[in-house]
């Protein structure tokens, strides 16, 4: 037996081929709708793997700190130290912010992180890491940032002279890595302007500027103008140590919050993507909805246009189901030719997205899966519509 | 003139046409072979002749057609009489609205009639019941439709267009497609077989229609109107074509016609009126 949809697909191939890539990027549209996702959970993944540390200490009752804030003193990485089983600790600062660029600004996460220690990058594409203690930087090359260029922060300028890649924040931001100590002066330094309105302000206050307590207010000015918090302390446990078991003993005696990598995994992809994951899924439903009434639109057209065919097929005795099948055949065919045009578009589009987006081959499969339900589903309307078609139709009168 | 009333019993028709199970040996008749058939053609029913159904390609006893019931029904064939013997090409005029379409309608299983008896190819196929609940089969296998416009199927070429059906009867591909082409060389559009229909004349594209309607060598043939967009020559160039698959095949075929010009071709023509047959001798005129 021949094939009747595969003849009626050759018949009107620029009609299917067009209807095809119509489609096709619309499913180049969901699949990288579903990479985008992907490349947020991966973004994290790789951030965690990334910073070398197995632990993150936080600010207690907190989730941070990249899902809430966290405020520590800077000093108590020393303390984390002193416990058994940490092999290293060492502060880290997150703020993001617009870098300047010469005239144009770029948004991105500036880190502040201690050469050598916890936090730095993981690895390099080109320059090298941090080495001197003020106004280096090292770039994620998302910012677009070249080797050698010189950025601003607030008021100083820093030399980038290093790249890595794959370091942004949960909000898609590349990361910027400067000394931990300018960072800390970077999220609270202020104009002069302000530090001298500040300044003037608390001399002015009878409670801080007391007469006959010399260097009172000049301590108190110093300690305004100075910052010595951190948001998370990153800890490497030694070797031998579960660092589920060094996370207890810094939340049993430290009084502080202490994530073991697993659970980083968990805050950032199930709280703080969810809501962008949720978002992304509405958009993947309604695409998917979108698709399937194209489709069915597309096929149903297609199926009216033969409705005297079907009638002569019936009347000359074609059973329903070979009829039937033609049309399925043909909304698979269609689904196949959108599948292949759409998978193309994506590979060929998905690099030029800002964000990271990572097309697997396990989505890919599902998509194919979907795509082909859907054209199956959507074909029921037409299938419908031609067995009701009543052969006697073909006779005329 | 009243149609002849028929009695209706099995014909020797079985013994040359597959019945309605698939089976048999799966050979076509070539139209070189058709002029030695193993039953002889026999000569076309006269009127007043004998009326055994043994010969008969199509027999029509009693049939009645009503649409709705009650008060709004409408009684569309009366008492419809028809009988005709294989080989024979009948001619069924009347206006509009007096029932041809119903007719054609009930002889070919797509609606069901309300009472009375229909033989084809000497099998019953309805005695105020269908005699086989698949009647799709049975328009596949006993039936031949021929219709106004050719309705060839435009994604198909010429060749399997026509092997549609035997394919569609579970022939095997190349087997029907040499069915096909045998009756495309016998009709004299052999030359067109690999074209699409929509690259054929309007009279091709007529040849190939009853090409398909041959294809699964029916005892019955029906032809709808199909004349009716052709030029004089090109009308009767079918009407000949039609005359001479009857006679080499051993159809039966019931045309339906408005056609002025081919009217004086037939031999008989069965008028209908108000749901009613009447017979009657037509001029024959040679084609």
């Amino acid at each position: 037996m021949i094939s009747l949809a595969g003849r009626d697909i050759l018949h009107s191939w620029a009609k299917f081929v067009f209807t095809g890539v119509g489609l096709g990027l619309l499913i180049g549209v969901t699949l990288t709708m579903a990479g985008v996702y992907r490349g947020m959970v991966d973004d994290a993944k790789v951030l965690l793997e990334n910073s070398g540390a197995d632990l993150w200490v936080v600010q207690k009752d907190t989730l941070g700190p990249y899902a809430e804030p966290s405020s520590l003193r800077d000093d108590i990485y020393r303390n984390l130290l002193g416990l058994p089983g940490v092999a290293a600790a060492a502060n880290v600062t997150y703020l993001t912010m617009q870098v300047r660029r010469g005239d144009s600004d770029v948004r991105a996460m500036v880190v502040g992180i201690t050469p050598g220690q916890p936090g730095e990058p993981g690895y390099l594409v080109a320059g090298r890491q941090l080495t001197r203690g003020h106004y280096e930087a090292v770039a994620d090359v998302k910012t677009g940032f070249a080797l050698g260029e010189v950025v601003r922060i607030r008021r100083h300028d820093y030399s980038v002279v290093g790249l890595t890649r794959r370091m942004v924040s949960s909000g898609g931001d590349p990361m910027l890595f400067i000394p931990l100590k300018d960072a800390q002066e970077a999220q609270f330094l202020k104009d002069n302007e302000a530090i001298r309105n500040d300044r003037a302000r608390t001399a002015a206050n009878p409670a801080l500027n007391r007469p006959g307590v010399p260097g009172l207010l000049d301590a108190i000015q110093a300690s305004q103008s100075s910052n010595h918090n951190v948001n998370t302390v990153l800890v490497r446990a030694a070797a031998g140590y579960a660092p589920e078991t060094v996370a207890q003993e810094i939340r049993r005696w430290k009084h502080l919050q202490a994530y073991t990598r697993a659970q980083m995994e968990e805050i950032l992809v199930a709280k703080l993507i969810a809501t962008s994951a949720r978002q992304i899924a509405m958009f993947l439903v309604i695409l998917a909805i979108v698709s399937a009434a194209i489709v069915a639109f597309i096929i149903y057209t297609m199926t009216l246009g033969k409705i005297r065919e079907i009638a002569v097929l019936k009347l000359i005795g074609t059973k329903s189901r070979t009829i039937a099948g033609m049309i399925l055949q043909q909304a698979l065919g269609l689904g196949l030719i959108g599948f292949a045009v759409g998978k193309v578009a994506a590979t060929f589009w998905a690099p030029a997205f800002p964000k990271y987006v990572l097309l697997t081959p396990e989505d890919a499969l599902r998509g194919f899966v979907a795509v082909m339900l859907i054209c199956a589903l959507a074909s029921t309307l037409a299938i419908r519509a031609a067995l009701r078609v009543d052969p006697a139709t073909a006779i005329g009168g | 003139m009243n149609g002849t009333k028929l009695s209706a019993n099995q014909s020797n028709r079985d013994a040359e046409t597959p019945p309605l199970e698939k089976g048999g040996s799966g050979d076509f008749p070539t139209p070189a072979d058709s002029g030695t058939p193993a039953n002889p053609p026999r000569p076309p029913f006269e009127k007043g002749g004998s009326t055994s159904t043994e010969d008969a390609g199509i027999l029509i006893e009693g049939l009645r057609k009503r649409y709705g019931a009650g008060d709004t029904a409408v009684d569309a064939l009366k008492d419809v009489n028809m009988r005709v013997a294989p080989g024979e090409v009948v001619g069924l005029v009347g206006p509009s609205g007096s029932g041809k379409s119903t007719l054609l309608k009930c002889l070919g299983a797509v609606i069901e009639p309300s009472a009375g008896r229909m033989t084809l190819g000497g099998e019953t196929i309805y005695d105020n019941a269908w005699k086989t609940r698949d009647l799709r089969a049975l328009r596949r296998d006993r039936i031949g439709f021929v219709f106004q416009a050719p309705y060839l199927i435009p994604f198909l070429d010429v060749t399997d267009n026509v092997a549609l059906l035997p394919m569609l009867s579970g022939r095997p591909n190349g087997e029907a497609r040499r069915r096909a082409v045998e009756l495309l060389e016998a009709l004299d559009v052999a030359h067109r077989a690999k074209a699409q229909p929509s690259q054929l004349s309007g009279g091709e594209q007529q040849r190939v229609s009853i090409a398909r309607a041959l294809a699964n060598q029916p005892p019955v043939i029906l032809a709808d109107e199909p004349t009716a967009p052709l030029d004089s020559e090109r009308a009767l160039g079918v009407m000949r074509i039609l005359n001479q698959m009857a006679s080499q095949y051993r159809t039966a075929i019931i045309v339906v016609t408005h056609d002025e010009k081919i009217i004086p071709t037939f031999k008989r023509i069965y008028h209908i009126r108000d749901g009613r047959t009447y017979e009657e001798a037509g001029e024959g005129r040679a084609l």
